[in-house]
């Protein structure tokens, strides 16, 4: 039987199958952070359970902490007590731990990762939906509830239901300053919000091979706003180069006993997939999200639609009413939008190539008068990198606010917030409504388009700032 | 868990599409480490004014349906965050049943946790019940029959007998999996030999 990449890392991790077909599944890595464990750590206390195997398990924060004067640490008492929770429970339960003032610490999705934690072929779960971005070395990683949280402790399975398969083969070369957010939001316009439920996705093809591990992990942490639980890119050399010699990963001789069995997950040629769609990468343009879900996304060349073409009454008003909360009108060209504030940073583009990316962009240039504009680093170790290499010196030299890494502004849980109708350019992944602060206006673009509005003021195609 | 058999009550219309998590709790509320309490946080931003008044336009704080046990929803509900404070907060409101077309996977999962039971009906049928709902009439639903019965209509509905099973007893899925504790075992005693199993010490 040809197998693809998931039923290849599914079957290796049935430690049970039950009668209604659903499947016992063991948990290889189990990532947490503050927000979604405190119940459950009190549901093991209450039930007097261990934790299985705290030796598979990593715990950072990351979604409260400040980005700024963190050395005073966190104002917000409500936020302190969900860190210091945190902190009580990992020692209770002799969980690994980054701590708050280490330079290791990061958002859970991107510390993973650099750790060398997370692996091919591995089953990766966390209490966050964009665990799907681990998908990007060929790891089955989704994101779970508190409960299942608790079950991943208790037990060190989950039960699941065998998904369905979806092939998203992105053929072709994209063009300059098109980037892997662009092909995201290129599958979500294409899909829908909710066009990959109840799939796992896996993207294949050339400009998927030739997107960097980075961008593999953008396009991936993307999958759940197209519905998916899960997203995969099969493990190749750039994989296995990005894992070799990281802190947690298999070293020297296991290392490459690994390789070999790595070698083995990528699909069979012709394994079946339920579902296979084609994207043209040569015909994405970069693109923009003008209303309140990632489906509401346009090439930067368009305009903001018009509720008036549409013809079912119920889509005319929903859109409508994205308009009117986005304070949009229609017709109008999406570049005439003008912004308060940027955002780079999140999950999704805060690693240190998107900081590149933005960095091109500024360089020599100045952030405009009206704008805020800040930068959040996925973790201290991109941090330090990008000071490194002199990128931080050119934001910084551009206007932007160069901030201490964490989640920041792609949900405001910290002091990072939009003010009610500021419109904000946001590398994030949600543009939901209030999501980065009450009333506030999000569009999600590449971090390249994001800097490139920080400096004009208002949204422009990136591709006229003279890149080579 | 709580169990849920039948259930009586006013229906709350939410007829719009992809009402995401972060509309049901928004994040200001998830710094709690209790699963008490969400209720009053419930919708938020639609609940509440700016000066955190109740806003008496929006549906879940008029009467009936400020005692609704039910809501039926567009399309696609419950996308976005993963936060089980979502159904803990509707829960704590007093919901216990979602009727909709369909549902985003981490959220429908995290409801039979938490004893709150979506129903997946067609287009047509959420239509009528919608009808039902704007009229503060009450419905009903039965699990182990698989109904919902609005006036003298009946509308039978799927569920997977698995999840019937655990929300009719209430059961706890830990509990269960513990059961069959010695195939985890099994499965760990061979995992050993895979040279990756363990992760370095940070
Ligand atoms: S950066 Fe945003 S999407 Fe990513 S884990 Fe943090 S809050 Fe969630």
């Amino acid at each position: 039987m040809k197998k693809t990449l998931f039923d290849k890392i599914w079957e290796q991790h049935v430690v049970d199958e039950r009668q209604d077909g659903s499947s016992l599944i063991y948990i290889d890595r189990h990532l947490v952070h503050e927000v979604t464990s405190p119940q459950a750590f009190e549901g093991l206390r209450n039930n007097k359970r261990p934790l299985r195997r705290p030796d598979l398990t990593l715990a950072v924060a990351d979604h409260n902490v400040p980005t700024e004067n963190r050395i005073e640490g966190i104002k917000d008492d409500i936020a302190r007590i969900q860190v210091e929770t945190l902190e009580k429970n990992i020692k209770e339960f002799q969980v690994p731990y980054i701590p708050l003032m280490d330079s290791r610490q990061g958002i859970v999705h991107v510390i993973g990762p650099e750790q060398g934690f997370t692996l091919p072929g591995c089953t990766l779960v966390c209490g966050d939906s964009h665990t799907s971005t681990h998908g990007a070395f060929g790891a089955l990683a989704f994101g779970i509830g508190t409960s299942e949280v608790e079950h991943v402790f208790a037990t060190q399975t989950l039960v699941q239901k065998r998904p369905k398969t979806m092939l998203i083969k992105v053929d072709g070369k994209l063009s300059v300053g098109v980037t892997a957010k662009d092909i995201a939001l290129g599958i979500i316009r294409n899909l829908g919000t909710s066009g990959g439920t109840g799939y796992v996705l896996e993207y294949a093809g050339e400009a998927i091979s030739n997107l960097s591990i980075e961008g593999r992990m953008t396009l991936c942490n993307m999958s759940i706003e197209a519905g998916a639980r899960a997203g995969l890119v099969a493990p190749d050399n750039k994989t296995f180069k990005y894992i070799e010699n990281r802190p947690m990963a298999p070293k020297g001789d296991l290392f490459e006993k690994s390789l070999e069995d790595w070698k083995q997950l990528p699909s069979d040629n012709g394994a079946h997939y339920d579902k296979e769609i084609k994207i043209d990468a040569d015909s994405l343009e970069p693109h923009l999200t003008w209303g309140t879900s990632p489906e509401d996304v346009l090439p930067i060349n368009s305009e903001v639609p018009d509720p008036n073409k549409l013809e079912k009454e119920s889509l005319k008003n929903a859109m409508q009413d994205s308009l009117d909360y986005m304070g949009l009108i229609p017709g109008r060209p999406l570049t005439d939008i003008k912004i308060d504030k940027v955002f780079i940073g999140s999950c999704t583009n805060s690693r240190i190539e998107d900081l590149r990316e933005a960095a091109v962009i500024a360089k020599g240039r100045k952030v405009n008068d009206s704008v805020h504009a800040m930068v959040v680093p996925g973790s201290g170790l991109i941090k330090e990198q990008a000071e490194k290499e002199g990128i931080a010196d050119i934001l910084i030299e551009a206007g932007f606010d160069w901030r201490e890494p964490g989640c920041s502004m792609c949900l405001g849980m910290n002091p990072d917030q939009l003010k009610p109708k500021e419109r904000c350019a946001s590398t994030s992944n949600r543009n939901f409504r209030g999501r980065q602060g009450r009333d506030g206006r999000t569009h999600l673009v590449s971090p390249g388009m994001a800097a490139a509005a920080a400096i004009a003021g208002h949204f422009v195609d990136v591709r006229n700032f003279n890149l080579k | 868990m709580k169990s849920f058999n039948k259930l009586s009550g006013v229906v709350a219309p939410l007829p719009q599409v992809n009402i995401d998590t972060d509309a049901i709790i928004p994040k200001q509320f998830l710094k709690t480490i209790e699963r008490t309490g969400l209720g009053k946080h419930l919708f938020h931003e639609k609940r509440y004014d700016k000066e955190n008044n109740l806003n008496s336009n929006f549906i879940l704080n008029k009467a009936p349906w400020d005692g609704a046990k039910i809501i039926v929803a567009g399309d696609n509900f419950g996308c976005g965050s993963s936060r089980e404070h979502a159904p803990w907060a509707l829960l704590d409101f007093g919901i216990s049943c979602i009727i909709s077309t369909s549902f985003a996977d981490i959220f429908y999962n995290n409801c039979f946790k938490n004893g709150i039971l979506p129903i997946v009906l067609e287009e047509k049928n959420i239509h009528e019940i919608n009808e039902l709902a704007l009229e503060g009439i009450e419905i009903s639903i039965n699990l182990e029959d698989q109904q919902i019965i609005a006036q003298n209509k009946i509308y039978k509905f799927e569920i997977d007998p698995y999840r019937k099973h655990c929300l009719l007893n209430g059961l706890d899925d830990i509990g269960i999996t513990l059961e069959t504790e010695d195939k985890i075992n099994l499965y760990e005693d061979k995992l050993n030999n895979k040279k990756w199993h363990v992760p370095d010490k940070i």
